[in-house]
């Protein structure tokens, strides 16, 4: 298995837990293995963008990755959606194929961790209950704060399901939740874990700064930025202009396109792919320009950077 | 193609050791130009690429069998050449699974892989094993998860735990070291086991390296070279033991080069694993004398002018300064001054009579 980039999965069954959320269990649609994940990873699904539209890529979290038992996930059904979470809760029925990426994990568990708090809002509780299902395997020490709405706290309870002299609190609203009081109350070699609206993750990281937390120890889910917005490509020398897809790197479409272009890691390190940049403004996302090359603007690596600008013009 | 293995091989005392022609064919020479320096060399590790060696995720050569026997005697020399912190326990288990999944999916004919839930049965047919056992319980297997299989397997292997933003090494096995020790540098941070390379800390190397490595996602596994030169087949020069391989630096001389010194590249690989979300790092060692080498006409000529020009701070560094005028006016004579082409491919399908 070298180079697995997507995998198909099919729907084993979708239930409704409440309303607006829906629990789809998936296995692989050939009837192997599923690659197994650690507790906070997320795969990417491809779902159909609605009358000829582009399909959509949705990350969700992995709340259970079994390799023979599938692949569980929990998706709300937004108010404001693309399609996406609509397509799953209107229109996806078991038996359906969807394709999606291999696991992904960018929230992972803490190794050297001496207490885990996992703090929550609404949908955010998905990480949680993976983390929550590997702390009570391991005996880790935990506890466990989920916000939300006064409607849904029951759900959240049962999903939760705190065993006895587990710290598993579920709060009504965030008007009695005091995320600076609970962090000044941690033992020292505490890691804190939050997921969910972005108002909550912002108070809780500002008041772990604000109590000299170090940045080690503050933990907020990311399903990361691959891809960005699409923009047009020219190249100079050859001639032709391209569009760079909004999932799509701007190395992909200068080979799909049929340019022969230098490349060696593809994750913006090793330099190889570098070229110079004619008009335009790049949005360097390598680790290899110094920040004086990067505000000159004059080189791009497009295995990983994209524009800024809708139209960026490179000399090959 | 049917590898035949050769169990009577050695890596100390005699060293019984020969590559046949296709073994030589396949060698991956690091040198892919005329000058060496340090950079970012690593690619995905995905595509067969210009090696015979890149075909498959953890090739199996001709020396597989006598490589196994080797780590077992080093083993049970010093048990401690193995070691792997409590934190890396999911780790141990998810070598062992990729290890295995990928050694029975590209040799379906040498290695088994049978699993019903957590009961797995593995059949190793060059080495003879046969083990029905419970994934995940360790009692269950003669060695610990991560030992018993990478006893398995050709190359070291050490294990990354990602956290506070570096890489810590935090396990692994060094039977086949050139010139370091797990024993010093475990529980270190990527920066800090680095600490003695030269020339490549100033030019952001391992900054950069260590963006990518951080990066690197479940299923899509990296590689790069990396070389220097022993003396003898030896596999184990680790500065445990440098009493026993250090004084042979002094000992080559014109009538022995050809034979004894051996040029040793590490295929190293990166692998990120799905259930501790740590990085699997392969060092997988390959040696070839100067005699094998220079039967290739354009790795000849390539390894004369890299072993000419190369920085003395790296050539310090690899140990390469004691014999160096030596090598050099060895190899001068496959060097023809003709112009070699990029890569490090042989560019010929059999070797020259």
């Amino acid at each position: 298995m070298m180079d697995s980039a997507t995998i198909d999965l099919l729907v084993a069954e979708a239930t409704l837990l409440s309303p607006r959320l829906r629990r789809v269990r998936l296995l692989a649609a050939d009837g192997s293995r599923l690659p197994p994940a650690a507790p906070g990873a997320h795969i990417t699904l491809m779902l159909p963008g609605g009358s000829g539209a582009r399909p959509l890529r949705n990350s969700y979290t992995l709340v259970v990755a079994d390799p023979e038992r599938g692949y569980e996930l929990i998706v709300r059904r937004a108010e404001r959606s693309r399609g996406g979470s609509h397509h799953i809760h209107d229109r996806l029925a078991p038996g359906d194929v969807i394709t999606a990426s291999v696991p992904h994990n960018l929230f992972a568990l803490h190794s050297q961790a001496r207490k885990h708090l996992l703090i929550g809002g609404g949908i955010g509780v998905t990480p949680l209950l993976s983390f929550v299902t590997r702390l009570r395997e391991t005996g880790a020490r935990f506890e466990l704060h989920q916000i939300a709405s006064p409607a849904e706290t029951g759900v959240f309870a049962q999903l939760l399901a705190a065993r006895a002299g587990e710290r598993i609190h579920i709060h009504a609203g965030r008007r009695d939740f005091d995320s600076a009081a609970l962090l000044a109350a941690q033992p020292l070699g505490t890691h804190v874990y939050t997921c969910g609206p972005a108002a909550l993750m912002d108070d809780v990281i500002a008041a772990a700064t604000a109590l000299g937390w170090p940045s080690s120890h503050v933990h907020r889910e990311d399903f990361g930025a691959a891809g960005g917005e699409p923009f047009m490509l020219r190249l100079a020398r050859s001639g032709i202009e391209i569009a760079v897809a909004d999932d799509q790197t701007m190395l992909e479409a200068i080979e799909a396109a049929g340019v022969d272009t230098p490349s060696l890691c593809r994750g913006g390190a090793c330099g190889v792919c570098l070229v110079p940049v004619r008009e335009g403004t790049p949005e360097h996302r390598d680790h290899f320009l110094s920040a004086a090359e990067r505000d000159a603007g004059c080189l791009v690596m497009p295995c990983v950077s994209r524009s800024s600008s809708a139209l960026l013009v490179l000399d090959i | 193609m049917a590898t035949r293995f050769k169990p009577d091989e050695t890596f100390r005392d005699d060293f019984r050791y020969a590559n046949s022609p296709a073994a030589i064919l396949r060698f991956p020479f690091p040198f892919g130009e005329d000058v060496y320096m340090y950079g970012v060399n690593i690619e995905p590790h995905t595509r067969a690429g210009s090696s015979g060696a890149f075909a498959v995720a953890f090739d199996v050569d001709e020396h597989y069998v006598a490589e196994c026997a080797e780590r077992a005697q080093a083993l049970a020399l010093e048990p401690g050449r193995c070691q792997v912190l409590d934190h890396m326990r999911e780790a141990e288990w998810d070598t062992l699974e990729l290890i295995m999944e990928s050694l029975a999916a590209d040799y379906p004919d040498l290695f088994v892989l049978d699993r019903h839930g957590d009961d797995w049965t593995w059949t190793n047919r060059p080495l003879g094993l046969h083990q029905a056992f419970r994934f995940g319980d360790a009692t269950t297997l003669p060695h610990p998860p991560f030992e018993y299989i990478v006893r398995q397997a050709q190359g070291d292997f050490t294990l990354q735990d990602q956290r506070d933003g570096t890489l810590y090494i935090d396990g692994g096995i060094t039977t086949t070291p050139a010139d370091w020790t797990l024993a010093f540098d475990i529980g270190m941070t990527f920066h800090q086991w680095h600490g003695p390379v030269p020339l490549a800390h100033q030019a952001g190397v391992f900054d950069r390296a260590l963006q990518y490595l951080m990066r690197v996602r479940y299923g899509h596994p990296a590689r790069r070279l990396n070389w220097t030169m022993t003396i003898n087949p030896r596999l184990d020069t680790s500065p445990e033991n440098y009493p026993l391989w250090g004084p042979d630096r002094a000992s080559l001389t014109a009538d022995t080069i050809a034979t004894r010194l051996f040029l040793r590249v590490e295929l190293q690989s990166f692998f990120r694993l799905p259930r501790s979300n740590a990085l699997l790092f392969g060092i997988r060692t390959y040696l070839a004398s100067l005699d094998e080498l220079t039967r290739v006409p354009k790795w000849g000529r390539r390894l004369h002018r890299v072993m000419r020009d190369l920085h003395p701070d790296i050539a310090e560094y690899k140990g390469l300064t004691r014999y160096r005028d030596l090598l050099v006016a060895y190899l001068a004579q496959f060097d023809d001054g003709a112009p070699t082409a990029p890569g490090i491919a042989p560019d010929i399908a059999a070797l020259p009579d």
